[in-house]
């Protein structure tokens, strides 16, 4: 008897209790930078896209929503032709990130991405395609890599050792 | 005041609040539970009632081939005809009512009375097995609670030496009922609960075991008439509780009586609703059991003691 007055008096004291409702589209919830959300593809400092089309996100990615088509420029750099994520597959899992080797592919947090038309839901590279660095700036793949496609020499990348001079037997 | 006009006023105050319950009772058990509740729709969201209501006629009003269609029709007016034919007889001011009838609390317990049939057809008619267990609950509840919610009425009848609502109110000038008569007030309230058949017993419809209960297969407005049925129970029994326990439409006169009716009325809905965010449902037979024993031996005995102090007193 006294426990259900006492619950009945906890309950109304309730009605002074601050509310958590957050009143989302005017109050936007914090989210980490880390956040996984929307996913874009990143340029380098020199504005050249950084997706080399390796595939790899495509084949991390569990449920497909990933497609591309390889291409080469005239320094024999590979760019996709075409690039592809189906949004209402993707299950914002991050796998391609984290397969990505040249940090192209990112998340960023954004999951504001409802459409109307399904078909809508459907990114195109020129949607996903951002001209910033996402979350790692001044990073590039190709100053990094030994081949030379326009960026650097040969051996002329950090961390990177001149080529050996297969003529000559000095060390 | 002119007759026609008390009526349309009557009618008018009971549907309006009645409607607006459902924006009170989302907006209140949203509050109790930290949670802000409809808000958008219109200021503070008031425009929910607005939105429900057009929702609810612009459902499909199916009515299943399995049925017994007329009394499947039937039965959610009569739950709306019993309960707005009892305001008639309710004050809502010094001169504002339908009509005082001298046998005001009796045609009161013969509505609610009535009342059940509403679900028991309901659910006999909807040919279903939850809404059959539902009706089945509902008309022992409330034949259980029928019994004693007469006999706690029947210490305010004594004190006030009459039936009418009218007088009642009046004899409460000296001081209100529920002090005198606080067993008969406790007791009416919980039978007026169980009555309405609000949570936390609300048995027959425990959407956990029975799905919706004896209201499963209605739909569109007829489900609409069970829903806003409940409101104006609520109504109903607050505004008996508030003129025959606290006075009715008595109050500092720097306010007009219908103020203070309606008032006392909304503390005691704003309690209903309290309770259904508190408190859990009991089950059945411990429903039937504080019935029978407690609640019942108890209004048995105030109404002795009420009798016997009435009688030493004279």
């Amino acid at each position: 008897m006294f426990s259900i007055l006492r619950s009945i008096w906890l309950t109304f004291l309730h009605l002074f209790h601050k509310s958590e409702t957050v009143e989302y589209p005017e109050v936007k919830p914090y989210l980490p930078p880390r956040y996984r959300g929307r996913i874009v593809l990143t340029r380098d400092a020199e504005n050249m896209e950084r997706c080399v089309a390796c595939n790899l996100c495509a084949v991390a990615c569990p449920v497909d929503c990933i497609s591309l088509q390889a291409a080469e420029d005239e320094n024999g750099r590979r760019y996709p032709e075409f690039f592809r994520i189906n949004f209402s597959r993707c299950i914002f899992c991050g796998f391609c990130e984290e397969a990505c080797p040249t940090y192209a592919i990112q998340l960023i947090p954004d999951f504001e991405l409802a459409e109307y038309d399904r078909q809508n839901m459907v990114y195109e590279k020129e949607h996903l395609l951002i001209s910033g660095q996402g979350k790692y700036p001044d990073y590039n793949f190709y100053k990094h890599a030994g081949v030379d496609m326009g960026v650097k020499g040969k051996g002329e990348g950090e961390n990177e050792e001149k080529p050996v001079d297969i003529k000559n037997l000095m060390p | 005041m002119n007759e026609w006009l008390n009526i349309a006023g009557v009618l008018f105050i009971a549907l309006t609040i009645a409607a607006g319950l459902i924006w009170v009772e989302r907006r209140l058990l949203s509050f109790w539970q930290d949670r802000l509740g409809p808000n958008r729709v219109g200021p503070f969201g008031l425009a929910q009632v607005i939105a429900d209501t057009i929702k609810l006629f612009f459902k499909e009003d199916w009515v299943p081939p399995f049925s017994d269609k007329p009394v499947f029709i039937m039965a959610p007016g009569i739950l709306m005809i019993t309960i707005l034919l009892t305001f008639a007889v309710i004050p809502f001011g010094g001169d504002f009512y339908v009509f005082d009838s001298n046998i005001g609390i009796l045609f009161f317990l013969g509505n609610s009375s009535l009342g059940v049939y509403s679900i028991v057809l309901g659910g006999w008619a909807s040919n279903n097995k939850y809404s059959l267990i539902g009706a089945m609950r509902a008309s022992a509840q409330m034949l259980t609670y029928e019994v004693f919610m007469g006999l706690s009425l029947m210490g305010v009848v004594m004190m006030a030496d009459s039936f009418s609502f009218q007088t009642i109110v009046e004899a409460q000038k000296g001081g209100w009922f529920f002090i005198p008569q606080f067993i008969g007030f406790v007791v009416f309230f919980i039978a007026g609960l169980a009555e309405t058949h609000r949570l936390p017993f609300d048995i027959p419809e425990a959407e956990g075991e029975l799905v919706a209960g004896y209201h499963s297969e209605y739909s569109g407005m007829k489900f609409g008439m069970f829903f806003v049925g409940e409101y104006l129970g609520i109504t109903l029994i607050s505004a008996i509780i508030a003129t025959l326990f606290f006075g009715g439409w008595l109050g500092p006169s720097f306010l007009p009586p219908v103020f203070w009716f309606l008032f006392k009325t909304f503390m005691f809905i704003f309690l209903f609703i309290l309770l259904r965010a508190s408190l859990p449902r009991p089950r059945y037979d411990q429903l039937m059991e504080v019935g029978w024993k407690i609640l019942l031996p108890l209004s048995l005995l105030n109404l002795l003691v009420t009798g016997a102090v009435l009688i030493f007193l004279k």
